[in-house]
């Protein structure tokens, strides 16, 4: 199934027409020095607004490479270009508030943090990056606004919901609003971590319609990564991790 | 920061149970280093200042600890006596401002009977100089009449006009009563935390009285006489046990001492109280600061009790540091939430255990000074106690960088995996 690329209505400076969202080349990760590599990858890019499945078993790498995505990890090789930033020119501070302005990120599970509300969860971001709360939205909308905004439009409206404890949420509540704080303040970039294994088939599809609706609303690349083949239909491109990575030491000693 | 400061407490409030057990922890064991620190110091000061505006204290020769000991402290005997002689000589020396006789050697219930003279109760100082005071009556001025120490009056419940018999000799257990001589009490002083609390005062001329017809500490048969014909013997001291001496001016105070212990009539020896106390606090000082090491232990072990929490909850907070990361959370931030939360927890339980200390305090103030002598005063902290203070509080702070480093280290290597 098609999904139209959404309109550029982004207005950071980073996403252009130009300009991949991701840049990979001639990249080459290993976790110590002399280890054999997890993931070596010439070339790899994603333009922007585009809805993205990388599909690979547990152990292909896939970890390695949202840890690289996000900057959290740098490559003994290569580079990572976000937004037309390498990343690894960056100080691992400066990579931080990169991560925090343009990047929202959705785990596989326990996404939330149990000791703040539903509303403080999904506004964490605008605490971290000022561009992010700044693209709540002119005062006097807040980011508390924008988070009740941003949970309507992912079916959680319910007042009774919002105030309950997030470990009372469940599994599936608890994803979306791990999805609106990944969405909140337009980051250019969604990166999601098999969000959808801990659900039930029904709730699957349901919820990555909404991330679609969503990503497209605010014009973010969302790179999807999963084992689950059955969702692959659903994305403007699919690809398998081991046609791009070369690396023969995946799947032994990678972190999972 | 100010975020990561609001996520540190509201962290610290879904955990409120244990936080609360910590604070609790270590604030009973910061009032307990407190408390031993207060009563160590006032008990010092106490015993330091047992005798204060006195520049020497004569006794016959001897070490001058002995001597302390049983002119200050009633404890122990003296070797030997002074004659009045000597007294009055030293007395009369031009440097001397006042002098007041001691006379010791017999005992009430256990209690050290002391024989002296009026300007005792306006010339004594203990203290910061302070004066005795008499709770209720007046001091003696007759043969007969005893003044007590408040200890002595509190313990065996004596009141004024109660009438006591002396025993000859300082044991609990005296075989020889001056019985044909009971003692009315006309007075009864103040508590001042010094020995002077368990000390009878009577007059010279009584401790005279009781032992005429005596010879070698034993009465003799038939040479008892009533007191009716006491008053009228001229009851003149022909010797007594010590002496304390107040000079003109404390500069002459090493010419005098000297003097003393050269005087070629007798075999004498002048201390400096202070200097003579002081020795002394050094010889009975190990058990306090035996008891504040003790405190200081348990102090490390309820710092080793937040240590371990925090590291027990490391394990379930990594995947709430993944998500910070996720979010833009430096790992400085990392760090800094349990480093913050180690310097919240230490400062909480060290303001918990400063109000327990001031409570406890206001409570048992009352109670030492009338059980124990001890008066502890509810004053601000001394500068050793805000150097306990601030140690503790650094020591809270480097217990919370074992587990802020680990979540560090954690952070970095988990990075956008979620460890459960």
């Amino acid at each position: 199934m098609q999904v139209e690329t959404a309109p550029q209505n982004s207005t950071s400076s980073h996403s252009s027409k130009t300009e991949p969202v991701i840049e990979l080349t001639g990249l080459c990760f290993s976790y110590a020095d002399n280890a054999a590599p997890i993931l070596e990858i010439d070339h790899f890019q994603a333009g922007s607004g585009e809805m993205l499945f990388i599909m690979g078993p547990s152990g292909s790498g896939k970890s390695t490479l949202l840890g690289l995505l996000t900057g959290i990890l740098v490559p003994q090789q290569g580079e990572v270009k976000i937004l037309g930033q390498t990343l690894s020119q960056l100080s691992g501070t400066a990579r931080d508030r990169f991560r925090a302005d343009n990047i929202g990120y959705i785990f596989q599970m326990f996404n939330l943090i149990p000791y703040l509300s539903v509303v403080e969860n999904v506004i964490l971001p605008c605490q971290f990056s000022p561009a992010r709360r700044k693209r709540t939205g002119p005062p006097p909308s807040s980011p508390g606004q924008e988070a009740l905004r941003l949970l309507a439009h992912l079916n959680l409206k319910e007042p009774g919901l919002l105030h309950k404890p997030v470990v009372d949420l469940s599994v599936g509540q608890q994803q979306r609003v791990a999805a609106a704080r990944a969405l909140i303040g337009r980051p250019n970039l969604v990166i999601a971590d098999e969000p959808t294994s801990s659900l039930d088939l029904e709730h699957r599809e349901s919820f990555l319609r909404l991330l679609f609706d969503e990503c497209q609303r605010s014009g973010a690349t969302l790179v999807f990564v999963s084992h689950d083949t059955g969702l692959a239909s659903l994305f403007d491109r699919v690809i398998e991790l081991k046609t791009i990575n070369k690396a023969t030491g995946a799947g032994e000693g990678g972190k999972s | 920061m100010r975020h990561i400061l609001l996520l540190a407490l509201k962290s610290v409030r879904n955990r409120k149970f244990t936080v609360c057990l910590t604070i609790i922890s270590i604030g009973l064991s910061v009032a307990l280093l407190l408390g031993v620190e207060r009563i160590r110091t006032e008990s010092r000061n106490s015993f330091t200042n047992s005798v204060s505006g006195t520049d020497l204290i004569v006794g016959a020769r001897s070490g001058p600890i002995q001597l302390l000991l049983y002119s200050v402290f009633r404890i122990g005997h003296a070797t030997n006596n002074i004659s009045w002689e000597s007294y009055q000589e030293i007395s009369a020396f031009p440097e001397v401002t006042w002098t007041i006789p001691i006379s010791l050697g017999d005992s009430h219930q256990g209690y050290r009977v002391m024989g002296t003279e009026e300007n005792y109760f306006t010339h004594f100082r203990y203290g910061s100089k302070q004066n005795l005071q008499l709770a209720t009556g007046e001091p003696f001025d007759d043969l007969y009449e005893a003044v007590l120490g408040a200890e002595v009056a509190r313990k065996l419940g004596y009141g004024l006009g109660t009438s006591i018999i002396l025993s000859h000799g300082a044991g609990d257990v005296s075989f020889i009563d001056h019985d044909d001589s009971p003692f009315t009490i006309v007075g009864i002083l103040a508590p001042t935390g010094t020995p002077v609390d368990q000390t009878i005062h009577v007059s010279l001329a009584s401790i005279e009285a009781i032992h005429i017809g005596w010879q070698d500490g034993v009465p003799q048969a038939g040479a008892r006489i009533s007191a009716e014909q006491l008053r009228r013997l001229p009851l003149k001291p022909t010797s007594i046990t010590a002496f304390l001496v107040k000079l003109e001016s404390p500069i002459a105070t090493f010419r005098v001492q000297r003097a003393i212990n050269e005087y070629r009539e007798e075999p004498l020896t002048a201390i400096l109280p202070g200097v003579a106390l002081q020795q002394l606090w050094k010889l009975i000082g190990v058990a306090e600061k035996a008891l504040l090491a003790v405190s200081s232990f348990v102090v490390v072990v309820g710092l080793f009790g937040m240590l371990t929490t925090l590291m027990t909850s490391l394990n379930e907070r990594r995947r709430e540091m993944a998500i910070l990361r996720s979010v833009g959370a430096r790992p400085a931030h990392v760090f800094s939430l349990i480093i913050g939360e180690a310097i919240f927890v230490t400062a909480s339980g060290i303001i918990v255990g400063i109000i327990l200390l001031y409570g406890l305090l206001i409570v048992a103030q009352p109670i030492l000074i009338t059980h124990f002598g001890l008066h502890i005063a509810i004053s601000f902290f001394s500068s050793y106690e805000l150097l306990l203070i601030g140690i503790v509080l650094i020591a809270g702070v480097v217990a919370g960088i074992v587990p802020g480093w680990r979540i560090y280290r954690y952070s970095l290597s988990d990075g956008m995996t979620i460890k459960t």
